[in-house]
């Protein structure tokens, strides 16, 4: 008897296996390419964190230089550093930008390259199209800029997209992030940027350069408590007569975590 | 998908590229070119034909997925049921995808995050489905795998033409290296210079007008194309 294909009885019977074979054989494949491609997304965060610094660096190289640049990981619960938890590294700032202000743990990359050392903060915002993220390294005293980068996922190539270009982060260099002790951001303007706290946005990419402007501001506000502790740790260091007058409650974990620094 | 005529399988034992196959081939690239005379797959013409490294590997994808799809659809012609014949299409042409997003992933990273939500958009793509429909469901395997590559060379010349006019004239660059002069741009400062990109050329509406004169200019040379008025 010649198979009847258009049986009902055939008809589920191939659709049941055919969509048995095709979910195995795909479970196959994203299992065992999974760690290659875990490890490109890895390495790749390690290169913008590296590329942040000024540095060129390719996706293969941050691995390495990853390990001998960055002193330090630490994540930050209301400006307090937490002890043990989870890595800094691993935090998924997506996740963490949805929890309220006092709720969210945030990473903050202390590097030390050239010489210097320099606080990495990553960034997270909304562009036009999809997320945007990014990362800004700030010099030793906690509100000069040393280099930003930033990337997207699926801004509008030539207009959004250009925020991951030099043109557009090399602004950033040297601008400053704090006016007489208050944080006051980098402003994204439309044209005739000037002074320490503006850089020109991107003509035609305006809502991408809106959200460069409102990630700069949301992330880095998160900070600026930290900040102000580490501030008057190093001004403490600087006149060893005012270290007693530093508030000892809260900041105890700080203290300690300051002196392994 | 339903104007493409069916091409009939021969039973006769043919050589492998007869004057018959080498036309699958060759036709899809020129007077049957499913971009321009079949105008299917346009959306990702448009999308992808920005800069001319994701158009290539948009390209090489479809191409990919066309043959292998086209054969495995030859291969199970007999036993798909017609009734669920779009559905068993749909499920072999989103697993194939999915395999060359997962190993675009895993192995050119960057291209991948290029092509990002566009190589999802293969699925979608008419030129896709219409092959499978028209040509794989009625012939053999080897001839559906000529068909699948024609079409995918047809498809893939059109988006690299297009892309290469949109990256020239819109970001000045060709393979992202800088073709126009940079001395020729307008200096916002001095005002010195004459030449400024066309930031349009970068909006989809541009690709369609690219396409637009390539079709117009086809037609008028290719006296096939002419349709009686």
């Amino acid at each position: 008897m010649k198979l009847d294909v258009n049986s009902n009885g055939y008809t589920f019977i191939f659709a049941a296996v055919l969509v048995i074979l095709v979910a195995a054989m795909l479970s196959i494949a994203a299992t065992s390419l999974k760690t290659k491609q875990d490890m490109n997304v890895e390495m790749e965060k390690k290169q913008n964190i590296l590329m942040s610094l000024g540095m060129t660096v390719t996706r293969d190289e941050a691995e390495e230089l990853y390990g001998s640049i960055i002193q330090e990981e630490i994540v930050l619960l209301n400006g307090v550093p937490q002890e043990g938890g989870v890595g800094a590294f691993e935090i998924d700032m997506a996740e963490e930008l949805k929890k309220g202000v006092s709720e969210r743990n945030l990473p903050l990359y202390v590097a030390s390259f050239e010489g210097t050392t320099s606080y990495i903060v990553p960034l997270r915002g909304k562009g036009l199209w999809g997320p945007i993220w990014g990362y800004v390294a700030l010099e030793a005293d906690l509100s000069t800029v040393k280099g930003a980068t930033f990337g997207h996922k699926t801004e509008t190539p030539g207009l959004g997209a250009e925020i991951s270009t030099p043109i557009f982060q090399d602004q950033f260099a040297q601008k400053r992030i704090m006016e007489d002790g208050k944080f006051v951001s980098i402003e994204v303007r439309k044209g005739d940027a000037n002074g320490d706290h503006q850089v020109n946005g991107i003509s035609g990419g305006t809502i991408t350069s809106v959200g460069v402007d409102d990630m700069l501001k949301d992330c880095l506000k998160g900070y600026t408590s930290y900040f102000d502790l580490k501030k008057g740790e190093q001004k403490a260091v600087e006149e060893p007569v005012l270290e007693e007058t530093i508030p000892q409650d809260s900041t105890s974990v700080v203290d300690e975590k300051l002196a392994i620094l | 998908m339903s104007e493409v005529k069916t091409e009939v399988e021969k039973k006769v034992s043919e050589p492998l590229f007869s004057k018959k196959n080498r036309q699958l081939m060759s036709s899809p690239l020129n007077d049957d070119n499913p971009i321009t005379v079949q105008v299917l797959g346009i959306c990702s013409a448009l999308a992808i034909t920005v800069k001319l490294e994701p158009a290539i590997v948009m390209s090489l994808s479809v191409l990919f997925v066309l043959a292998a799809g086209n054969v495995i659809i030859s291969l199970m012609r007999n036993l798909i049921p017609s009734r669920i014949r779009i559905i068993v299409q749909l499920v072999v042409v989103a697993s194939l995808v999915i395999l060359v997003d997962q190993v675009l992933k895993a192995y050119v990273y960057d291209v991948s995050k290029q092509l990002s939500v566009f190589v999802g958009l293969i699925i979608t793509n008419c030129i896709i489905m219409g092959r499978f429909e028209a040509f794989a469901l009625g012939n053999t395997p080897w001839k559906s795998f000529l068909d699948g590559i024609g079409n995918a060379l047809g498809y893939g010349w059109i988006l690299i033409a297009v892309a290469f006019f949109r990256e020239l004239l819109g970001s000045g660059t060709l393979f992202n290296v800088q073709i126009i002069p940079l001395s020729w741009y307008i200096n916002p400062q001095t005002g010195e210079g004459f030449y400024a990109n066309n930031g349009m050329m970068l909006l989809p509406p541009m690709a369609l007008i690219t396409v637009g004169i390539i079709i117009w200019i086809q037609r008028s040379r290719n006296t096939k194309l002419i349709e009686n008025a």
